[in-house]
């Protein structure tokens, strides 16, 4: 049996988490995007992590290759709909942060989906996300500046997206919406 | 056509058996209405006939043939719909089962006209009501052209008037040479449908096969007592025995733009109020305007000094959220949306907890709200793993939890079975002569005749 | 859909508008965006979209440009020509306004193709075309356009998850933690429902031959024809005439 074929369900949940991230995201804004814009850059970057989750968290459900990308695809692209300030580079930052976290998974042949794994998800995506800042938005700043940046912002991933993602799954996988998942069988029979 | 021996399933994750050992023959032209308590395995019997039973989701036994092609309408019409365009929705089945371009669209039309679909296929999806949704979902089984179909309670989530649309679409659509299975509570509005009844029992076999009359004649008092909506069983209408009390919250020429035009009415202690209204009249919009969760465009809601002290003078949207919840409980349409912990005990202490009480005096509210509301052997699990009767007592338990003197709640008996429609009428009733005003939003017209002491229509 | 472009192939205008965006990413002066600014505005009739339209779509943007200029004011490396202004240890030269001027007008110019491009397509038109002229695979095609359909449903979903917390007495006033708790647990409550709303729309997608594999028909055809390549072949030229004005 070949177990890295989508099933149908896997596809449509994974698009779910995505679409369902989109909306997160956009009601983040509605509440982050006055008050955040108050705390300077770079110290902004501490709480970026929350846009990296996708990335992690599909895999974590899904277990299948290419569950980060597609799911934080997704997650981009419903942002681009909603009139994300980005536009099409929104779709851009997806691919890139998505595939970033899913070589983490990659790396392990698709076998380890513990904490760790997730972390170095966290982690890469965090990195995906501040190579594209630095060239994008603050090509000029100081390179002080920029490893500032980019370490708040790794570790915000790492601490949100990672971490935050794995707790999130057993969170999940504890409401029994995961049941045709296998991170949903590892709970004790109900 | 379909021939059921010894099948047995049992979903991965859980302890119990959905099903054992049932055995069924069910004709070609043959109409049947599957019933049984909640949790009898009937959907898991329609997803087995429509071989939508995963082999790596459980564990099967014995065998299920069917003749045919089978088709499947779902309870829920939101999450049946795949696409934007009506058309485009009910093409959907045609394109996966690679069916040439030419023939697709007139078969789309066909299936549209059969179902009375009143628009084109351009229509929006996201602009049809729940009545033509399920619609849209049966014409997307049909034009599959199936030799059986299944349909998995299509109208539970409906109003009646989306229902009796439902139901004469099934009527008038339906090919004489067709065998359908169908499942569904309301059974009086059923029966015309049908002309054979199967009863399955929870755990095993089944119970009673043959005419309707037959089978409720034999079965229909215990399966009356089970939950099922056995025609002829009529509920006692539960009367407040005092006279309503004193004001507790009042809606003065309230509106909101459109969605709710302004309204005028006095919500009293001691009294159950029921909202009538047709679909769209803004019924859930005058429940969250009364709950204290939604500011009115215009007009007021007042609190009388009985139901909320010193703070009568604010209007109770600036309220906050404490003081809310301690003077008005709402209970949602959704259970699940109300759920913020991840164990019902922690769910029924949070309102306790929140208001200061130490830690024995929550003990103590909590096992006494377990106690009354039969969920003292749920205590420990995840509120989103409970079943639908059992997830609406404890968003009702969680309402009560801070004892507040006014209860608002949104369609509350939506697609319950005898049973717990009957538990939560006690319930209700029970709250009503303690004193508490209870107003209900509803469209289910038992519940009015059963329970309500004055109505309101919009 | 009316205007001449809005009707050529979703897959040209994403790629005319990726082009376009591509090329302003390239380069860090100021006059290119300015520029395509210009040429983005120039065409949003031809894409059948209202002024007002991109206007109420793409104001979030302006904040950002406004953001990231500041950021730039602020921390700039290099602060070299006249000293335009002096505001404590911030030091803003012409260099400096200058080079903050340039990065917004280039957030603005990369992003408006998109909210223009977004503005003027069906989704289901550009699923097809993925699928038909692109060879996209069609079950994540198709599951992601399903799915997508129920981004309003969770939108009116999240603002009944934020009243039914104030009604059971839980709301977070001024403070921040709290509100980044109450945040969580409305996101954690609209994933569960996601979850369960699509799995069972997968039920139903497999109920109607969705995972049957094998060959599949197409009731819509997207057709990528000349008109769609000479859409594309005009981003490009555009692109490049505009990075030499430079």
């Amino acid at each position: 049996m070949n177990n890295n074929r989508w099933r149908t369900v896997d596809v449509v949940v994974a698009a779910v988490l995505g679409v369902a991230f989109g909306v997160i995201f956009w009601a983040w804004g509605l509440l982050w995007d006055g008050p955040a814009s108050a705390i300077p850059l770079p110290g902004r970057a501490l709480i970026y992590g929350i846009w990296l989750v996708p990335a992690v968290l599909g895999p974590l459900v899904i277990r299948k290759p290419g569950a980060g990308i597609f799911t934080e695809f997704v997650a981009a692209i419903v942002s681009t709909f909603f009139g994300s300030p980005w536009g099409l580079v929104t779709l851009l930052y997806g691919l890139f942060q998505g595939a970033a976290g899913e070589f983490a998974f990659a790396a392990t042949g698709y076998r380890s989906w513990r904490l760790p794994t997730a972390i170095v998800g966290g982690v890469l995506a965090g990195g995906a996300a501040t190579l594209l800042d630095v060239i994008n938005y603050y090509p000029d700043t100081s390179a002080a500046w920029k490893w500032a940046y980019a370490a708040l912002l790794v570790l915000s991933s790492a601490v949100i997206a990672g971490v935050g993602g794995w707790a999130l799954t057993r969170a999940l996988a504890q409401t029994g919406v995961l049941d045709r998942f296998p991170a949903g069988r590892e709970r004790a029979l109900v | 056509m379909i021939r059921v021996k010894g099948f047995g399933w049992r979903h991965a994750g859980r302890k119990a058996w959905a099903v054992r050992g049932l055995d069924l023959r069910v004709e070609r032209g043959e109409r049947v209405l599957l019933l049984g308590p909640s949790g009898a395995g009937k959907s898991t019997l329609l997803a087995a006939l429509a071989g939508l039973l995963a082999a790596d989701s459980g564990e099967s036994e014995g065998t299920v043939e069917v003749d045919g092609r089978v088709g499947i309408v779902f309870q829920d019409p939101e999450t049946q719909i795949v696409m934007a365009r009506a058309g485009d929705d009910v093409a959907f089945g045609l394109e996966n089962h690679a069916v040439p371009a030419a023939e697709i669209w007139p078969r789309v039309d066909e299936a549209l006209a059969r179902v009375g679909f009143p628009y084109g296929r351009d229509r929006s999806t996201a602009a049809l009501s729940g009545g033509e949704q399920q619609r849209l979902a049966l014409a997307g089984a049909l034009a599959l052209r199936p030799d059986v179909l299944l349909f998995d309670e299509p109208t539970a989530n409906l109003d009646p008037a989306g229902a009796d649309l439902v139901r004469g679409a099934l009527r008038e659509a339906l090919d004489p040479a067709t065998t359908v299975v169908l499942v569904e509570h309301r059974v009086a509005e059923a029966l015309p449908l049908v002309d054979r009844v199967v009863v399955i029992e929870p755990g095993g076999g089944i119970r009673a096969d043959g005419p309707p009359d037959e089978v409720f004649a034999t079965h229909g008092v215990r399966l009356a007592a089970e939950g099922v909506w056995v025609p002829g069983h009529p509920v006692e209408p539960r009367r407040a025995g005092a006279r309503p009390g004193e004001g507790l919250l009042a809606a003065e020429r309230a509106t909101i733009r459109g969605r709710l035009p302004a309204v005028d009415l006095l919500v009293r202690s001691g009294e159950a109020l029921a909202i009538l209204g047709a679909n769209g009249t803004g019924k859930s919009t005058l429940a969250l305007l009364l709950g204290g969760l939604l500011k009115p465009d215009g007009g007021r809601i007042a609190a009388t000094a009985a139901l909320a002290g010193a703070d009568a003078a604010t209007p109770p949207h600036r309220w906050r959220a404490p003081a809310l919840a301690r003077r008005i409980g709402s209970v949602f349409q959704d259970p699940e949306h109300q759920f913020v912990t991840s164990t019902v005990y922690d769910e029924l202490a949070l309102g306790p907890r929140r208001t200061g009480l130490p830690d024995a005096a929550v003990k103590s509210t909590v096992d006494e709200l377990l106690a009354r509301l039969r969920l003292e052997r749920l205590a420990g699990a995840n509120p989103y793993t409970l079943s639908g009767g059992e997830a609406r007592r404890l968003s009702v338990a969680t309402a009560l939890a801070a004892a507040p003197a006014l209860l608002v709640l949104d369609e509350p008996t939506f697609g319950q079975d005898r049973r717990t429609w009957i538990e939560l009428v006690d319930l209700l009733a029970g709250l009503r002569d303690e004193g508490r005003g209870i107003v209900t939003v509803t469209h289910d017209p038992d519940f009015v005749s059963v329970l309500a002491d004055r109505t309101v229509r919009l | 859909m009316t205007g001449v472009l809005a009707r050529r192939n979703p897959v040209a205008k994403v790629a005319a508008a990726l082009v376009f965006t591509v090329a302003l990413v390239t380069t860090l002066d100021p006059v290119p965006p300015a520029v395509a600014i210009a040429i983005e505005l120039a065409v949003v009739p031809l894409f059948g979209v209202r002024y007002r339209t991109l206007a109420r779509r793409a104001w979030p943007l302006l904040i950002s440009a406004a953001g990231v200029a500041l950021t730039m004011v602020l921390f700039a490396a290099e602060r070299t020509g006249d000293t335009v202004l002096r505001a404590g240890p911030i030091e803003v030269t012409t260099s400096v306004l200058s080079g903050a001027l340039g990065l917004a007008l280039r957030v603005v110019a990369i992003a408006l193709p998109g909210v223009l491009v977004f503005a003027s397509t069906d989704p289901t038109d550009l699923a097809d075309a993925l699928v038909q002229n692109v060879r996209a695979p069609y079950r994540f095609a198709i599951g992601a356009l399903a799915a997508f359909r129920l981004v309003p449903l969770l939108g009116q979903e999240w603002q009944l998850l934020r009243l039914a917390r104030r009604a059971r007495g839980v709301d977070a006033g001024h403070n921040p933690i709290a509100a980044a708790r109450l945040f969580v647990s409305t996101a954690f409550g609209l994933l569960v429902g996601a979850i369960r709303r699509g799995t069972r729309l997968a039920v139903a997608m497999d109920a109607r031959g969705f995972d049957r594999g094998g060959p599949r028909s197409q009731a819509r055809t997207q057709r990528f024809q000349a008109a769609d390549a000479a859409l594309v072949a005009g981003a490009v030229a555009l692109a490049v005439a505009v990075l030499r004005i430079a």
